[in-house]
């Protein structure tokens, strides 16, 4: 299946006009000691017909969340995604776009960039927001970088409740940079304001999920004021989903929101393409990473939109700016901004407290099995961690077995935690799923 | 257009989830619950018109010929998108086990092993996001290969004064000092300069062959020489490998580290900006810094790979951009060895048509045959004698309906306009662009005013880019 237009006769009128004798002499500069004279060593080529059912058998052999049912969370989830964002997604004028380098012709990208700025900084509670990162991860990682820049301390503190993925990905950020990062250990699954307060002492910033990994509220409040205290900015993690119905990072003293944006909207799709975002207080506009879109006028005084301050960028900066980064996720941002228009407050709202009834209906239930308890005390939301006297990888069996995907064992994560596990309640997950859910774990034997 | 702000009605939305009403009090702290949520609500008819009428502002590839230097907007086939979305794909959970997962991590597998083969590399991992995000990666390779060899004074990394912004920007987020080479006359590295920057400082030299000026430096064996033998890593900027796909391998080039760019040489759509993806390849000596995990296969499983002591670390969540995967391993069974090879010939032969088009009425700051792209710069008597600028050219083309080429980049060249037709455009799309870019160069001549205001046909005319940082606007709130 090939997509380049050309017939022989094309070829040959296109080599005549340049004035060579054929497509080789256009490559007559390569020095043979680099040229590869053989073909590439690949399968054949197939026909659109054939690659359909190649891919489709490949597809095939992964059980997916439409014929299983879906307890795993931890960072992605198996939310409802009204058609409309599907649908929208596909007009191929927003897909097959690029950079909106020219605003006259984008003015729909860098609007839906506009718009979706504003549901950040709404959700977050914060002053500004960017427009989009590639994932959750690498979004705290610049969060801490520019908290290094903004305070010209070397030390990071990330509270060891912060998802593993983002804290592996901020050690490997932070080591580019020769940056110390340090974990607050774990008081009954969060972090304490005494650990906080001791680490933070000539850090840059305090890194804090909120609700955490294990779906526990932290002490956002204590945690702000250990922080501050200290002088390091104070850097919330959270879902968007749970900002639908939780004090905003804005309104409990937070300096920087991040988060991971694949509840907007966005398909599993084995980890990714996912979203971050950031918002931050407005002293910080100058360093954030990546684009900002901004509105403006042209000469007869019609609205438009634009890349703004782009001198803190690679392509005017070079060496000197605030990030490599290039792009932004555009088409993600784009799903965000469709899903959160149509779901609306009361939409979002519903999400976010239906998954919460759900997870309490479970962690609930699982309290009554014996051998099973709640892992932690407190507060939480989404997900539900347990400690159990099975074995992980035999819960995940019954649950294979009865059709379903969980739990995610928590002791690859957090060696200090065998025997615990990590379930995870959506808007999606009916009283009967979770009942069902919960008769399987019942089976399971310790 | 309103703003979906400016398109609110108070009680309007459709329910999407069922109504049941929650009471949040019985299950968190009444202190922890928001009590305000300032979003808008619009239905689903306004908001479907919305979006509708936001995509009919906006230009892409299918909408029309798009020669963006440096960024390679071929055509991207819609079998990807139908692909990407199979539930086997789009609806699998990161976390499920390997054993509910085989057919994603077989694409990933063949997908590591087939880019390998393209790039002539070892190894290769999926992980990095984009194209920044693998340069990224590969400079952290670079870092972490000479810290163990205790080679500690490698501070430097060379860049050429051609190279993308992204090169210097990563080699500085790695902690390292820039160096700039300059380019010689021909439009290459300057060898000699080169050899005198070199030294046991440096670390690594990146560079893209062909380079931004869309030119093949046909001295790069004695460069990575150069490189090599004073102990440092030569790392390839793969967003130029539409030009020699099939015909050359950077790993034959003598590179050792490359990342390509999924989302220019193997068709996956931009996004309007993303989502792309920007695996890198290194040969076997760097094999074991690579992100974890890889996925690797043993007696016809496949499993994700993190025992690598060795490794960087993770560079995002997870194991890439996964459904851009499925788009560039559906191209590259599409297209297959002979078919890959077309597509360099093609993008080769389209540049070079472009160019012996518009050749008379352009300035050429390198006359060779150019690769894939080609940069040019209007005529003196245009810019200096009646101040019509390649912005003014570009902006003048949005009135027929071009995306205009690169502009103002790269840096070496002033005024310059760089041009990547791409391979899947016809003979009678380049020859209409020429004849308009032509057109445009003859009409500034007569009447320049006209040029230097465009574009007349536009949704919008050319926006106040100083207003929006002097006095900016960031976002919009509900009530205003």
């Amino acid at each position: 299946m090939r997509f380049s237009p050309h017939t022989a006769d094309d070829r040959r009128a296109m080599l005549r006009q340049i004035g060579v004798d054929s497509v080789e002499d256009l490559f007559s500069d390569l020095p043979a000691s680099v040229r590869l004279e053989r073909p590439l060593n690949l399968p054949q080529g197939l026909s659109e017909s054939e690659v359909a059912a190649l891919l489709g058998e490949l597809a095939a052999k992964d059980l997916d969340m439409q014929q299983y049912v879906s307890f795993l969370g931890g960072g992605s989830y198996d939310r409802y995604i009204p058609s409309v964002v599907g649908e929208m997604l596909r007009r191929s004028e927003f897909y097959t776009a690029y950079t909106p380098y020219q605003p006259e012709i984008s003015q729909g990208t860098l609007q839906a960039i506009f718009e979706f700025q504003s549901l950040i900084a709404a959700l977050t509670g914060l002053d500004i927001a960017q427009a989009s990162l590639y994932d959750g991860a690498t979004a705290v990682a610049e969060a801490a970088m520019l908290a290094w820049g903004q305070t010209g301390r070397k030390r990071i503190v990330v509270a060891r409740s912060v998802d593993p993925q983002y804290r592996s990905v901020l050690r490997t950020y932070a080591h580019g940079h020769g940056l110390e990062v340090v974990e607050v250990p774990l008081r009954d699954g969060r972090a304490a304001a005494d650990d906080v307060a001791t680490a933070a002492a000539d850090a840059a910033c305090v890194i804090v999920q909120h609700p955490n990994f294990f779906g526990l509220l932290e002490d956002v409040d204590s945690l702000v004021g250990a922080a501050h205290g200290a002088g390091a900015l104070y850097i919330a993690v959270a879902d968007p989903i749970s900002l639908a119905v939780l004090r905003t990072p804005g309104a409990y003293g937070a300096d920087v929101a991040v988060g991971e944006g694949q509840a907007l909207g966005i398909a599993p799709s084995f980890g990714g393409p996912y979203l971050g975002f950031m918002a931050v207080r407005q002293e910080y506009l100058r360093r954030l990473p990546g684009r900002i879109v901004g509105e403006t006028a042209d000469h007869e005084g019609r609205r438009g939109y634009v890349l703004t301050f782009q001198t803190r960028e690679q392509h005017i900066r070079r060496e000197k700016a605030t990030s490599n980064i290039c792009t932004n996720q555009g088409l993600m941002a784009l799903a965000a901004t469709i899903y959160t228009t149509l779901l609306g407050p009361h939409g979002l709202r519903q999400a976010a407290a239906l998954s919460i009834e759900g997870a309490h209906l479970l962690g609930d239930g699982a309290q009554g099995i014996s051998g099973m308890d709640m892992a932690f005390t407190g507060p939480y939301a989404f997900e539900v961690a347990l400690r159990t006297g099975a074995k992980v990888g035999d819960v995940q069996a019954a649950m294979l077995g009865a059709g379903m995907l969980g739990p995610l064992d928590l002791e690859r994560f957090y060696p200090e935690l065998p025997g615990h596990m990590l379930l995870s309640v959506t808007e999606k997950r009916t009283a009967g799923e979770i009942k069902r859910l919960l008769a399987v774990l019942q089976g399971v034997e310790a | 257009m309103k703003t979906i702000f400016e398109e609110h009605q108070p009680g309007r939305g459709t329910e999407y989830l069922p109504s049941r009403e929650v009471d949040l009090r019985a299950f968190l702290p009444e202190a922890e619950i928001r009590s305000e949520l300032p979003l808008p609500e619009l239905s689903e008819v306004q908001a479907v018109r919305h979006f509708t009428g936001l995509s009919r502002r906006n230009y892409g590839v299918d909408t029309g010929f798009y020669p963006l230097g440096s960024c390679t907007m071929k055509y991207n086939p819609k079998i990807n998108e139908d692909t990407a979305r199979l539930p086997g794909f789009a609806q699998i959970h990161p976390y499920q086990g390997e054993a509910t997962a085989q057919g994603a991590l077989q694409l990933m597998w063949e997908l590591q092993r087939d880019l390998a083969e393209i790039t002539g590399m070892d190894a290769v991992s999926l992980q990095p996001a984009a194209g920044a995000h693998g340069e990224l990666t590969g400079i952290l390779i670079v870092r972490a290969y000479h810290e163990l060899r205790g080679d500690k004074a490698r501070t430097q990394v060379i860049v050429p004064d051609s190279a993308h912004g992204t090169n210097p920007a990563t080699a500085a987020m790695a902690g390292f000092e820039v160096v700039h080479v300059p380019s010689d006359e021909r439009g290459g590295v300057d060898v000699e300069a080169l050899r005198a920057l070199t030294s046991e400082k440096t670390a690594a030299l990146m560079l893209t062959n062909p380079n931004t000026l869309g030119v093949f430096d046909e001295r790069i064996a004695e460069i990575a020489e150069i490189i090599h033998g004073q102990g440092g890593l030569v790392y390839y900027d793969g967003a130029n490998l539409n030009a020699v796909l099939g015909h050359s391998r950077p790993g034959d080039m003598g590179f050792d580290i490359v990342h390509l760019n999924l989302h220019k040489t193997f068709s996956t759509p931009h996004g309007g900006g993303g989502p792309g993806a920007g695996p890198v390849g290194v040969k076997r000596h760097l094999a074991e810094f690579l992100p974890v995990p890889v996925v690797t296969q043993q007696d016809g499983r496949y499993h994700l790979s993190y025992d690598a002591p060795h490794s960087i670390g993770q560079m995002r969540s997870f194991y890439g951009n996964f459904g851009v995967l499925v788009r560039a391993y559906t191209y590259i069974r599409a297209l297959g060895p002979e078919g890959l090879r077309e597509v360099a010939d093609d993008a080769v032969l389209n540049a070079n048509y472009v160019l012996s088009l518009i050749r008379d009425h352009f300035v050429l700051p390198f006359d060779r045959i150019p690769k894939h792209e080609f940069v040019v710069a209007p005529p003196d008597d245009l810019v200096r004698g009646k101040g019509v600028k390649t912005l003014d050219i570009a902006k003048r083309l949005l009135d027929f309906d071009f995306h205009p080429p690169t502009v103002y980049f790269p840096l070496i060249v002033h005024e310059a306009m760089m041009v990547e037709p791409t391979e899947t455009e016809t003979k009678e799309t380049l020859a209409s662009f020429a004849g308009t870019l032509n057109g445009i160069v003859d009409e500034a001549r007569e009447n320049p005013e006209y040029v230097k205001t465009a574009p007349h046909q536009t949704v919008v005319g050319r926006l106040d880019e100083a207003r929006a940082v002097k006095q900016p606007k960031l976002l919009e709130r509900l009530g205003g």
